[in-house]
């Protein structure tokens, strides 16, 4: 079975890869691209360990073949600091203790990063309800929610 | 398995024709990755109709709405006129899965998949929209409601494709709004859905509606008992129970690990009389 | 010989505050890699054949198609691993039995529940390997199932295993039953204690199998080199004991096998046990190549272990004056496919708290046709503590008391005799209940339909071997290198906090590790909320060590007597006014000059860590009840725990919020749903429900801090107790509400509907 070849591009950088037509764009960036930041929690979109983002629209990388990326701009969360510079997002993460195990903080990081990108000044409601789909099993939400809140002010320059 | 990507209509249905059977179309995948996955669908060819201009706009049209069958979910609650006119229908389309789900997502996935639970489907039906349709023997409209047949099946014959859904001139007076009842706040595929859409007279008084119910039989069903509890009434106390009364009356749940028959049934009369109550003062009947 | 140091209070410059922990940065960046994160050349992907029978004889295996499938290099099945009599070990707070191990890792005479593995192959790609198990013939001969775990324990029920005879009752009976074991505790004299009672409450509760729900899947890759040593790469909450696993079932020399630890993505002991590791060692023996198994999610829930479900009985007697003078529990638990519940642990933990004359408490461990239980954070606890808390508080309504009042009248205290043992030492109950009461939570209004509950939890906390070392580089900086998982982020900060404190010298200087098991010598693993407690012994006992080889140093150097020589704030110097005078020096001075002066400077511990301070906690949550849906809103949670000492703060916060979180997905919605053909219908994060972020509100917490004397922080252990009390607070706080007491967890709409619909035909 002759594999697909996809030109895309991923943290502005132009990358290539190949890939079955049933392979996700989660197996391709993990697998093809080895960029193993970006995690598979369930498979079936109920967890958001996999969100990325794709021509600035949050979605589920287990949900979209790898094929479908062609031409397109994908961020994920290796792309979020600059360089040693870390998003507000990731220090506030750190600061706040809104991560325990880490596994689901890449997808809640872009998820976030989402959010803030659209509506600068979320209620606590409102980023609850924008994350309702990205599940965490250690914290409880609640140190997740602060570290939003504050990253939202530093970003208004509040 | 190969992937295309159609730039035109008239190359998807050639596409699909060619195919006989074994191609399935690719709109947001939130349904259909998961079957290719867990294996329960084999197609030989995936046709990727995300870049065919009619499927991914919305446009007024004739005084109503045209939107097209690859629309995201994202996109249609962002579209703020649309939202205005039938927030009954952005209420539907919010409840798909998470955002991450909806920025993929369309409602015409949502009504192709063709799950009894689907809820984009009910405020669809309640609006009175209709579908239109495309294959290699032309097009064809079908009104929503009698769109799907059955859990996983729908009326589209082999090689036709949903390209647009049409909305209808709202009148003034108008609103609608979609209920849903889940265990969480989130997440949940609707357990009960029920969608309500009303329009009242210069006088207050219900002069049409339709009401719809998700979840509770083999597809989502049209209840004229129910609208016919609500016209001609200003939408008071006793209309809404007897709004309750029929909507439980018209259903035909089935026990599953979702919820009981008996759960189904009386919560669909609460969330039909919820979701009148928000019709109603969408439509300016109540502050 | 066991170690315990006592504590010792002190002016603390570190210990309390709140540094960044080390590990921060690659968590948010993506740098950080968990099981499934590392590849190596060559690797094959490892998948398993599982049965979809709930119980059924394997009267054969045929590989043959699947051998012949191009891409396929190795297949494996239960003839190619050995037989293992009957050898017990223990895991995290559960005991295991290897030939139990053997059997639940791959299937041998019988599949004994949907899910079990039967096979396993590695192959060059996922959807070859896939192709693969299609083409593995299996004839199964579909046997009678029982999941139920009361239908279980009626003679004539499906049996599971023809050769288990119920232990702990005499004579022995003569038929095999599915009860694999019976224990009891007490003490005293229910009957006088229940005939001097004025009032009694007796109640009876159900709960089903929850899952502990990490959202990282299982997942591990295995390099088997041809000289007979393993490399393992693996996601789990002990490496240690994986290693003694899997040498066990493959009958390989512990050293041969070397099992380097990933980051983890949550465990809450379900990763306490092997899974895939011991079937990926044998695959890449086989094919000559690293294998890489990663679980679907559904795997996960189908294979591994959750919770037990249960029926459990209690029985309460009280006098008018509020004080308990009978208290009886019977415990009947599910284990799953093999023995090994933790029926004795929640036996433990259903009255602790209380000072109690008269107990008695009989457990059942239950073999049904489910996945095997594994452990789930103060394992059996919250299911046993949901029907006493439960019957606590109807008691106490009964008395006309109020709740925390009642509790109070008959709290345990330091010097309480429990009933299963030990008398308790230097405890914070009574601490936490006054800080419960004094919390403005406690006397908030409510709204309309909403109610108030309160409940209480207790966790006795471990400690066990524990080893580590601690070295001295040459510019000063120190490496730790620690024994213990860190699942939750806490604990690396943490024991670098201690040794920072010790040697007086900035957190930084710390770069705390947790190295592979070729390391250092044998670590528990990291359960039992042991890993603060006993690692931070161990790396406190390594900072003493390497305090007095700086001193033992400074002398030499200096040519002062070592009692001259005085370690504060990082540096050696003059004892006092006295003593030998000379000029301080750093450690990093002194760092410098080590290799000069004798060699590299460093400090080990090997301990079994013994004085583990119990915790308790006091939870407190009010709920609206929809009264037209039965849904069930948590509306404010306020956590009240004693820590003994919070070594970082954010961090025993972070565990007092999860483990709420968790209590509360348990009461609302959790469980494993089967149909009757013993198949599960729910394996999936769609329909097996934790709670989402818009499902909670803030979880408000209060840190009590009663030292425990046997750590010289104080700590006590703080992640299982905060799971335990939050079911049966949101059952009292229903019953405020509504005036319902629910017996069947979970609380879910159609049930809590139900209740209130028949309550409402009852009255009119």
């Amino acid at each position: 079975m002759a594999r697909n070849h996809v030109t895309t591009t991923v943290n502005g950088d132009p990358v290539e890869f190949l890939c079955e037509t049933g392979q996700t764009l989660l197996e391709a960036l993990r697998d093809e691209l080895r960029l193993t930041g970006t995690k598979e929690g369930c498979g079936t979109g109920d967890c958001g360990a996999c969100s990325v983002i794709v021509d600035g629209r949050l979605l589920c990388s287990c949900l979209m073949l790898a094929v479908e990326a062609e031409g397109k701009a994908i961020a994920t969360v290796e792309g979020m600091a600059d360089g040693e510079t870390l998003h507000p997002l990731q220090r506030k993460f750190i600061e706040h203790a809104a991560l325990q195990c880490g596994i689901c903080t890449p997808g809640i990081l872009i998820a976030a990063r989402s959010l803030l990108e659209r509506n600068p000044d979320p209620t606590e409601s409102e980023i609850r309800y924008w994350l309702a789909g990205n599940l965490c099993r250690c914290t409880g939400y609640h140190k997740i929610v602060d570290a939003v809140l504050d990253a939202a002010r530093e970003m208004r320059g509040a | 398995m190969r992937y295309e990507v159609p730039k035109t209509l008239e190359a998807a249905i050639t596409l699909l024709a060619g195919a006989k059977g074994g191609a399935r179309v690719l709109a947001g995948g939130t349904d259909l990755l998961i079957q290719l996955r867990a294996g329960r669908a084999e197609p030989e060819l995936l046709v990727d109709v995300k870049a065919i201009a009619e499927l991914r706009s919305i446009e007024a049209a004739a005084g109503g709405y045209r939107i097209g069958a690859a629309v995201t979910c994202m996109e249609l609650i962002e579209n703020a006129a649309f939202a205005e006119a039938w927030p009954g229908i952005v209420d539907g389309v919010k409840y798909i899965g998470s955002i991450q789900v909806k920025g993929r997502a369309t409602m015409g996935g949502n009504l192709c998949n063709a799950s009894p639970a689907a809820d984009s489907v009910p405020s669809l039906i309640a609006a009175g929209a209709r579908v239109c349709i495309a294959g290699a023997q032309g097009w064809r409209e079908a009104p929503v409601e009698d769109f799907v047949r059955g859990p996983g099946k729908t009326s589209l014959a082999e090689g036709e494709l949903v390209v647009t859904f049409l909305l209808p001139r709202r009148a003034p007076r108008s609103g609608d709004a979609y209920l849903r009842f889940t265990p969480r706040t989130e997440m949940d595929i609707a357990v009960v859905g029920a969608a309500v859409n009303l329009t009242l007279d210069d006088q207050g008084v219900c002069s049409s509606a339709r009401v719809s119910l998700g979840a509770v039989a083999a597809r989502a069903l049209l209840v004229p008992a129910a609208a016919a509890a609500l016209i001609g009434t200003r939408v008071d106390e006793a209309a809404l129970l007897r709004l309750a009364g029929a909507a439980s009356a018209a259903c035909k749940p089935i026990d599953d690990k979702r919820g009981t028959k008996e759960y189904r049934i009386k919560v669909a009369g609460v969330m039909a009389r919820r979701a009148a109550e928000i019709a109603l003062q969408r439509a300016g009947g109540k502050d | 010989m066991s170690t315990t140091l006592k504590y010792q209070e002190k002016a603390l410059k570190l210990v309390g505050t709140r540094p960044l922990r080390p590990d921060g940065v690659d968590k948010v960046t993506g740098r950080a890699r968990f099981g499934a994160d590392y590849n190596l050349s060559g690797q094959l992907i490892g998948k398993v054949l599982r049965s979809p029978h709930a119980h059924a004889r394997i009267k054969s295996i045929d590989t043959s198609a699947a051998l012949a499938l191009p891409g396929v290099k190795a297949v494996v099945t239960r003839e190619d691993f050995a037989e293992m009599p009957d050898e017990l070990a223990a895991v995290g707070e559960l005991t295991i039995n290897f030939r139990d191990v053997t059997r639940n890792m791959m299937a041998r005479e019988k599949a004994l529940y949907d899910g079990h593995p039967v096979a396993a192959v590695a192959a060059t790609t996922e959807s070859v390997a896939k192709h693969a198990l299609a083409l593995i013939k299996v004839d199964y001969e579909v046997l009678p199932h029982v999941i139920d775990v009361v239908e279980a324990m009626q003679p004539g029920a499906p049996l599971l295993h023809e050769n288990q005879y119920t232990q702990g009752v005499k004579p022995r009976p003569e038929r095999a039953s599915n009860v694999a074991k019976r224990l009891e505790f007490g003490r005293g004299d229910v009957a006088a204690g229940f005939a001097a009672a004025d009032v009694i409450v007796e109640r009876e509760f159900s709960t089903k199998p929850v899952h502990q729900g990490y959202i990282e899947p299982q997942a591990c890759l295995a390099s088997y080199s041809a000289d007979g040593q393993a490399e393992l790469w693996t996601s789990t909450q002990g490496h240690f004991v994986f290693r003694a696993q899997c040498a066990k079932v493959l009958q390989m020399e512990v050293a041969k096998i070397r099992v380097t630890p990933t980051e983890i993505g949550g465990g809450f002991g379900g990763k306490n046990n092997i899974y895939n590791e011991a079937l990926a060692i044998a695959l890449s023996r086989k094919s000559n190549h690293p294998v890489k198994m990663v679980m679907t999610r559904e795997e996960v829930f189908r294979g591994t272990g959750p919770t037990p479900g249960a029926n459990v009985k209690v029985k309460l007697g009280a006098t008018r004056d509020g004080k308990i003078t009978a208290a009886e529990a019977e415990l009947n638990f599910q284990a799953g496919a093999f023995p090994g519940s933790p029926v004795n642990q929640a036996s433990m933990c259903a009255f602790t708290r209380y000072d109690l004359e008269n107990v008695r408490v009989v457990g059942n461990d239950v073999t049904v046709n489910r996945p095997k239980v594994a452990a789930y954070r103060a394992p059996g606890a919250p299911i046993a503590v949901f029907g006493v808390e439960s019957v606590i508080d109807e008691m106490a309504k009964k008395l006309g008391l109020d709740p925390i009042e009642f509790r109070l009248k008959n709290a345990a205290k330091e010097g309480t005799q429990t009933y299963y043992g030990p008398k308790l030492g230097v405890i914070g109950y009574i601490q936490t209940l006054e800080a419960a009461r004094a919390h403005p939570h406690y006397s908030a209004a409510l709204g309309p339909n909403q109610g108030r509950g309160v409940a209480t939890g207790f966790w006795f906390n471990i400690g066990n071997e524990t080893t580590c070392s601690l070295n001295v580089q040459e510019d000063g900086s120190l490496t730790l290198n620690l024994g213990t998982i860190d699942v939750a982020g806490g604990s690396r900060a943490s024991m670098a906090m201690m040794v920072a404190e010790e040697l007086g010298i900035a957190y930084e200087r710390v770069r705390p590790i947790v190295g592979d098991t070729s390391t250092l010598g044998f670590n528990f693993l990291t359960a039992g909320s042991r890993s603060t407690f006993a690692s931070g012994m161990a790396s406190v006992i390594a900072s003493r060590q390497v305090i007095e080889k700086l001193r033992q140093r400074v002398a030499k150097i200096r040519e002062v007597p070592l009692e001259a020589v005085a370690w504060k704030d990082g540096q050696a110097l003059p004892a006092d006014a006295s003593a030998a005078q000379f000029a301080p020096m750093s450690l990093t001075e002194i760092a410098r000059m080590a290799g000069k002066t004798g060699g590299t400077i460093a400090g080990h511990a090997e301990i079994n860590a013994q004085g583990a301070g119990p915790g308790f906690g006091t939870h407190i949550v009010d709920v609206e009840v929809d009264r037209q849906t039965g849904a069930v809103k948590i509306v404010r949670y306020t956590v009240v725990q004693d820590v003994g000492k919070a070594i970082h703060p954010a961090y025993v916060e972070g565990q007092m919020q999860g483990g709420a979180a968790q209590g509360i997905g348990w009461a609302l919605n959790e469980e494993y749903v089967y149909g009757d053909d013993g198949v599960l219908q729910n394996p999936g994060f769609l329909d097996y429900r934790i709670p989402v972020a818009s499902d909670l509100p803030r979880i408000d917490t209060v840190i009590v801090e009663v030292p425990n004397p046997n750590h010289p922080y104080g700590v006590r252990g703080c992640g299982e107790v905060p799971i335990i009390a939050p079911m049966a607070a949101i059952a009292n706080a229903i019953e405020n509400a509504t005036g319902l007491r629910l017996t069947q967890q979970p609380f879910s709409p159609p049930r809590v509907l139900q209740a209130l619909d028949a309550a409402a035909a009852a009255k009119g």
